[in-house]
């Protein structure tokens, strides 16, 4: 593979993992200070819509940035008084949001702009233009024929929007304020200990609602990169799962901000993959070997267990091997190549998730009190 | 001492939640240059004006009643399951290969098999999160939300390589064959010399949805399981004392959700669309949260709040068809919905029961 294919990729990953990566740290700091967030998709959507339309009629993508982060914070303070002022199911507050993102935007930009669903596009000032660092290259023809490093430089680091830089800043600040300050330290008692902070005369309720305002911000910047940056203009649906593959990117990060990066270009990058290679072959053989070693693995761990994980893991472990078989007599040789579907590097994210979920690989352990209302002295 | 009297719990506040939701859906129609009581007509005369409307309104019923049956089910385990989605995509895999590679001689044998099939399949799939659950203590919310995507990714692959017949572009399978069909309730009628509900997809699923109603009330209520259910429910730790064991409980209860998810499939898939196509459940899944957390988690309230819901779906697309408003205000509905019944329940609750305690202290003064 070429040296520029691969710069390439990594250009698309870091695109592609921005929203993710945003929207992880909100996540980062909701869930940190025990309120569960699966309401991420809704305000990154909520943000996406109203930061395309006011960047239309302003002209201007900072105003509209500064309207997405506005409507994902107001979406953070219901969720707010669902959960802690009304100590409601945190969940189920979250799904409200996200189906309410999902019915207002498309609704209001039919009302707004009637041309179905979606946004005017956007153009000029009204979107993000990517940076050019001094120094770099930015026509394509100078950079395939300029050296390796030039090509490092300009290709993947330099050519991306504020945004993207911005989302990088926010891992270290995210770190800092988290390990570094008393408001961090006050925040991660609350996630585990609520009790101990108020007994310590300060408020759980303030703290949190600030946790959930900071989740609103990151989550308004991360739908505004999407419809102002990423793309132009704002699409039905078009946050796409993001928000729950953020939440995904949380655990498998242990809901820490450096891993979460680690974990965002990561799942960015089985994205920019998918995006760039349709068609990844890979020998019948290595195939079957995989699906028996994972299915014998299961049976292993399994045998020396309950009745209920022989049941279970005997059972997924028998699927694993029907599938070995149907290659096998699928394929008409072994080394053969065969064409993974797309829709498995789609779904890693999700089974990488289950897996660390699973605490099969490494355990992730959430926030003690997360998803838990507080009751002051009962 | 019980701060307020059963019935309100139980009618009253689910009756303010709605109609709070009802009032900022009407803002949001006004919002939009709508008339609120224009378009309310609209739905009820297209969603239970005729026959026609009727017929619709209890084929998306059947839908959520399976789904609601599910969410609420796992309710009473106090065990959350967001996966009604995926199951039902499930079920309706088992339902396709049910009707695609078995030829049945009738419908009755078709349909029962079907039932099982499709109830298999979506235990299943809601196997895996309920053992993660149950073993390893991973969140059923994210496992299950998980599942889902995998069962789309899933269903795509097969959908658009092992089950399309050859030459078709649409990533769907072949119609099912002439005898797997299900009889409409119109086919029904028609036996009586009445033409009830012609051309609409309600069929005899809404049969089965009801007495599914009717077991999972015995289930929960009335056997030693349901009991065990709802006493884990309630206090783990006093089920454990008990002598319940939690790993069981919790596998039961996720397999007998998954089950009914998945169970919404003969409804939609061999009921209605008679093949199974991409994207077959359209969010009838999630709807089944709104309809259990309405409901109250009895399946006397999950049938109405089936309904109201069917009535929602149908009259929304009247809506759509006539007006400009779009379909998706009914998802701002749902919304709604889940939102002021579900996670600020207390915003009614906490008024109500001081209301109800200033009343009652009144009356022990006299």
């Amino acid at each position: 593979m070429e040296f520029l294919t691969i710069i390439q990729i990594g250009d698309s990953t870091i695109r592609l993992a921005i929203p993710l990566l945003l929207a992880c740290l909100a996540g980062l700091f909701s869930e940190r200070a025990g309120i569960f967030d699966i309401g991420l998709e809704g305000k990154m959507l909520a943000a996406a819509f109203l930061a395309a339309a006011i960047s239309f009629v302003s002209g201007s993508a900072w105003i509209g940035l500064l309207a997405g982060i506005t409507i994902s914070i107001l979406l953070s303070i219901i969720h707010g008084l669902a959960s802690i002022t009304f100590r409601g199911n945190q969940l189920i507050s979250g799904v409200a949001i996200n189906f309410l993102a999902a019915g207002l935007t498309v609704v209001v930009a039919q009302s707004w702009f009637s041309q179905g669903s979606r946004t005017p596009q956007l153009s000029g000032s009204a979107r993000f233009e990517p940076i050019v660092l001094p120094g770099a290259l930015s026509r394509m023809r100078e950079i395939m024929e300029a050296s390796p490093m030039a090509q490092l430089y300009s290709e993947l680091i330099s050519g991306h929007t504020i945004i993207v830089y911005i989302g990088f800043l926010a891992v270290p600040l995210s770190w800092w304020i988290l390990y570094r300050t008393r408001f961090g330290l006050r925040l991660r008692a609350v996630g585990e200990n609520p009790a101990a902070v108020d007994t310590a005369g300060i408020s759980v309720v303030r703290l949190r609602f600030a946790a959930v305002a900071i989740a609103g911000i990151l989550c308004g910047i991360a739908g505004a990169y999407l419809s102002t940056a990423l793309q132009a203009g704002f699409t039905k649906d078009m946050t796409a799962n993001r928000g729950f593959i953020a939440l995904a990117a949380l655990i498998f990060a242990k809901w820490r901000p450096w891993y979460a990066m680690g974990t965002c270009l990561l799942f960015g990058f089985f994205f920019a993959i998918d995006n760039r290679f349709q068609n990844i072959q890979m020998p019948a053989l290595w195939f079957v070997i995989i699906c028996v070693a994972l299915a014998a693995g299961m049976l292993f761990y399994a045998i020396r267990r309950t009745r209920l994980d022989m049941v279970v893991l005997g059972g997924f472990a028998v699927v694993l091997l029907a599938v070995a078989v149907a290659v096998v007599f699928g394929t008409e040789s072994l080394s053969a190549g065969i064409k993974l579907p797309t829709q498995l590097t789609q779904s890693l994210p999700y089974i990488l998730t289950v897996v660390v979920l699973a605490g099969f690989v490494g355990k992730a352990i959430p926030p003690r009190a997360g998803g838990e209302a507080y009751v002051k002295e009962r | 001492m019980q701060k307020m009297p059963a019935w309100a719990d139980v009618v009253l506040i689910p009756l303010i939640s709605v109609l709070l939701a009802s009032i900022i859906s009407a803002i949001v129609i006004l919002a939009i240059g709508e008339n609120p009581w224009a378009a309310l007509k609209l739905m009820v005369s297209g969603a239970v004006g005729s026959s026609y409307g009727w017929g619709y309104t209890l084929y998306y019923a059947t839908n959520f009643i399976f789904t609601g049956l599910a969410v609420a089910v796992a309710f009473h385990a106090r065990l959350f399951n967001i996966g009604g989605e995926g199951q039902a995509m499930l079920g309706g895999l088992g339902v396709a290969l049910i009707c695609l590679y078995i030829p049945w001689p009738h419908w009755t044998l078709a349909l029962l098999f079907a039932t099982a099939s499709s109830a298999l399949f979506g235990a299943l799939w809601a196997a895996i999160p309920a053992y993660l659950q149950a073993t390893r203590g991973s969140h059923i919310v994210i496992t299950t939300i998980m599942f889902n995507f995998i069962a789309s990714g899933l269903l795509n692959y097969l959908l658009g390589n092992q089950l399309k017949p050859s030459g078709q572009m649409e990533p769907a399978t072949a119609s099912f064959p002439e005898p797997a069909h299900l009889p409409t309730l119109n086919d029904i009628a028609g036996l009586f010399g009445s033409d009830l509900f012609r051309s609409t997809p309600v069929n005899v699923t809404l049969l089965i949805g009801l007495v599914a109603c009717v077991l999972v009330w015995f289930l929960i209520w009335r056997t030693r399981l349901g009991y065990e259910i709802r006493a884990y429910g309630h206090s783990e730790s006093a089920a454990r004392y008990a002598g319940i064991s939690p790993n069981r409980i919790i596998m039961i209860t996720l397999l007998i959700s998954g089950g009914l998810a998945g169970m919404m499939a003969i409804n939609n898939v061999m009921g209605e669309a008679e093949r199974l196509v991409l994207n077959a459940v359209e969010g009838a899944g999630f709807i089944g949260i709104a309809v259990a957390l309405m409901g109250r988690n009895h399946p006397v309230g999950v049938l109405m709040a089936a309904i109201l819901f069917g009535f929602l779906y149908q009259g929304g697309a009247e809506l759509a068809l006539w007006t400009s408003i779009p379909r998706e205000l009914i998802i701002v509905i749902q919304a709604l919905v889940i939102m002021f019944t579900g996670a600020l329940d207390n915003l009614v609750r906490w008024p109500l029961e001081r209301v109800f305690a200033a009343t009652r202290s009144t009356r022990g003064a006299e």
